[in-house]
């Protein structure tokens, strides 16, 4: 019986202009097979100009039981929005 | 697939900080009462998790055997057009065992043990797939009530509270719609053909419509697993809404193509298509591996799998060999 293949995350840019987005992932021997099965999968109608292919086991998270502190800094800083400031309504191109 | 937070998961691993199962139930109930999404490691009950991989891997091995009744046809396309839809097609469902496998991966589970489950009985495929294709308009059949049936169920699934599943499901869906037009086209053409085309429609949805009607799955009153599913946000509505939903779009359908439904009791009430008693003894039967098809299905893919072995075997060889040529 074989032993399985890795399994490789796969990023698409839709067209010119827009980066890689994730849009699923593949088995793959290694990584030339993981692009052509990632196109053979994720591009049957066109949805893509490039592809890119990364070992699901290189990728480091964070850890999800943690989130809430671990994105807590950014909560209550609301003066990073520019909808926090109040300016007088006659000023312009602001 | 479809955003594997990489990892272990909450509910397990020794490097990730013990949670309080009674606070992560909260926490989940509080996701799942926002409508929110779970995503693949955070803490679930082990029954969510549970139902949903067999959900899933059942729904991929559907797609992977989907394919057989219609791949059949492939070469004895009636025409270089009607070839590459079909191919097309049946490309499609490949593709959506694979998005599910990998949602289903994102749980737990091993593809190798998911296609080891299917071949060795110990998980189903919906049994739609053990009934034989044997004319040309059982082709266009499958596609216009089949894919019409399953549309009405996939649908309600994009909004899944499982995120991996609800996002293949919202690109199967997008991708599913050819696969029912291309169904309906082809058995409209026969519509406007000769007799003999007129007969052989009309006796594919004879086949057809019953078992069609069956992918729903037990009336909801027979189906014990639907208010857990409900409550968890796999399944949005139960089997007799959904089925009741494809009745309504389908009967006038039927009309378009000048076939009758092969149900004396159907009528109209109160703006809804009445069907008559359905037979689940022919249901359970086929369930129990006494359809046509049961055995030549599975056969036919453990034969491929096992023809497959030497080619994954190479590839895996030639990707070790370079490795360490590079290392």
């Amino acid at each position: 019986m074989s032993t399985s293949w890795p399994l490789w995350e796969v990023f698409i840019r839709p067209r010119r202009g827009l980066s890689h987005t994730h849009v699923g992932s593949v088995h793959a021997p290694d990584a030339a097979f993981a692009v052509r099965n990632a196109r053979d999968l994720y591009t049957r109608r066109n949805e893509g100009v490039s592809i890119w292919v990364v070992p699901s086991a290189q990728i480091t998270a964070s850890s999800p039981d943690e989130r809430d502190e671990f994105f807590d800094p950014a909560a209550d800083k609301v003066y990073r929005h520019p909808t926090f400031y109040e300016l007088p309504e006659e000023v312009r191109h602001l | 697939m479809y955003g594997n937070d990489f990892g272990p998961s909450a509910n397990e691993g020794e490097d990730v900080r013990p949670i309080d199962d009674a606070a992560a139930q909260v926490r989940f109930d509080a996701l799942l009462a926002d409508d929110e999404r779970i995503e693949p490691r955070d803490w679930m009950p082990a029954g969510y998790r549970k139902t949903l991989i067999r959900q899933i891997a059942q729904h991929a091995h559907s797609e992977i055997i989907g394919m057989q009744p219609e791949g059949n046809w492939i070469t004895r396309a009636p025409s270089l057009r009607r070839k590459a839809i079909l191919l097309a097609k049946v490309q499609d469902e490949a593709g959506h065992g694979l998005y599910l496998y990998s949602a289903a991966e994102t749980l737990g589970a091993e593809r190798d043990e998911l296609t080891e489950m299917l071949i060795t009985g110990r998980q189903r495929y919906s049994s739609i797939f053990n009934y034989p294709a044997v004319t040309w308009a059982d082709v266009g059949a499958i596609g216009w009530l089949v894919d019409g049936a399953a549309i009405v169920n996939q649908v309600p699934i994009c909004r899944c509270s499982y995120g991996p599943y609800a996002r293949a499901m919202i690109r199967i869906c997008k991708e599913e719609s050819f696969h029912q037009r291309q169904g309906f086209e082809l058995l409209l053409t026969l519509s406007r053909g000769t007799d003999h085309q007129r007969t052989m429609l009309q006796d594919a949805v004879d086949r057809w419509w019953w078992p069609s009607l069956m992918m729903f799955g037990p009336p909801d009153d027979a189906s014990p697993n639907t208010a857990q599913s409900m409550a968890w946000g796999i399944k949005r509505h139960t089997n007799d809404e959904l089925r009741q939903r494809f009745v309504d779009m389908t009967v006038p359908q039927a009309d378009v193509l000048g076939v009758s439904l092969p149900d004396p009791d159907l009528e109209l009430v109160d703006d809804h298509w009445r069907h008559g008693p359905i037979d689940w003894d022919e249901f359970n039967a086929v369930l129990r591996g006494e359809g046509a098809c049961n055995r030549q299905r599975i056969e036919h893919r453990t034969t491929a799998h096992t023809d497959g072995a030497w080619v994954r075997d190479a590839a895996a060889a030639y990707a070790e060999k370079h490795q360490r040529a590079a290392a």
